[in-house]
């Protein structure tokens, strides 16, 4: 399977998503943000970081940069695209995803490992996970909280769009465990045709038994299965 | 040397250039956490009187444009177009 990663000044995770992908067996391509054209891609993967120092609004500036049209013009056509964290923003600042994402409640920085509930496990990107499987994920963000209006709310949930939710180590899902303040404490969400995913928590961390835990892997093995 | 004067006086008419300043605050009804802890912090020195706050972006704007309503237009699509989100934000434009 073949994956692009775009690269944006200020991207830093972009070499942990490429070692994770290249892990798993993918051929992947590392694509700089003015690049006007996007290599054969089955996957393009949107990394985190501080993309353009999050001037503006995390991920405006990159949500306009040359590149994207490609990455619009890609998803449009059915390519799988992954957002992670910074990602994530983007692809909503690009209007890829509906919704957007405010500052944490809290008004903090947040790096520690959360616990995601799988919702949909249907998709591309999840087949590998059982439903309501309970993942140990790293997040690290200052803006992860999750807001949209209600008709888009009242669609994820009828559509079952909702990817991933904070929940506790049992999966009990409330307001104690929601890290940021995000709306039903909404982790990841899906595109309506599910080609999309954005979330926040970082797959790409939780790969290696040795520096973390393997549960992201299986977010891997789904895309190649 | 008058000649001169007149050439630089209608290069200038011709770029005439407008000013406008663009408000951005969050929607009522977002949360907004950073103008709720400075809010708390004016009634923590002894503001008591205040009721509400909420934190904001401001943006100044010159633009080579003669016409007013035109150039007002060109700032309301930068607003739309990348300055603003409007999903949880509203903006105010005006002419300084």
């Amino acid at each position: 399977m073949k994956s692009s990663v775009i690269v944006f000044p200020g991207s830093n995770c972009d070499r942990d998503i490429a070692v994770a992908l290249e892990k798993m067996q993918f051929e992947n391509k590392m694509v700089w943000h003015k690049d006007t054209s996007l290599p054969k891609s089955d996957l393009i993967v949107i990394p985190g970081g501080f993309s353009y120092g999050d001037y503006l609004r995390s991920g405006a500036i990159a949500g306009k940069s040359l590149i994207i049209n490609e990455v619009i013009k890609a998803a449009n056509s059915g390519c799988l695209i992954l957002g992670i964290c910074n990602g994530f923003q983007i692809l909503t600042e690009t209007g890829l995803l509906k919704g957007t994402l405010l500052r944490n409640k809290n008004l903090k920085f947040i790096n520690k490992d959360v616990n995601i509930k799988v919702i949909n496990n249907s998709t591309k990107f999840s087949n590998k996970y059982k439903k309501d499987e309970i993942l140990k994920i790293n997040i690290a963000h200052n803006e992860g909280n999750f807001f949209t209006d209600s008709n888009h709310l009242e669609e994820l949930k009828k559509e079952n769009l909702i990817a991933f939710q904070y929940c506790d180590e049992k999966g009990n899902i409330n307001e104690e465990v929601n890290p940021n303040g995000s709306l039903e404490n909404i982790a990841g969400i899906y595109n309506q045709k599910k080609n999309i995913l954005g979330m926040m928590p970082h797959p790409e961390r939780m790969v290696d038994e040795i520096i973390s835990n393997k549960d992201g892997i299986n977010l891997f093995s789904s895309l190649l299965n | 040397m008058k000649l001169i004067l007149e050439r630089q006086f209608l290069s200038n008419l011709k770029k005439n250039k407008l000013k406008f300043s663009v408000t951005v605050t969050l929607k009522k009804d977002v949360l907004d956490p950073q103008g709720k802890v400075v809010q708390n912090t004016l009634v923590n020195m002894g503001m008591n009187n205040l009721r509400n706050i909420r934190q904001g972006k401001h943006f100044e704007i010159e633009i080579d444009e003669n016409d007013t309503e035109v150039a007002q237009k060109k700032i309301d699509e930068m607003c739309k177009k990348l300055l603003v989100n409007l999903i949880i934000e509203d903006y105010k434009i005006n002419k300084i």
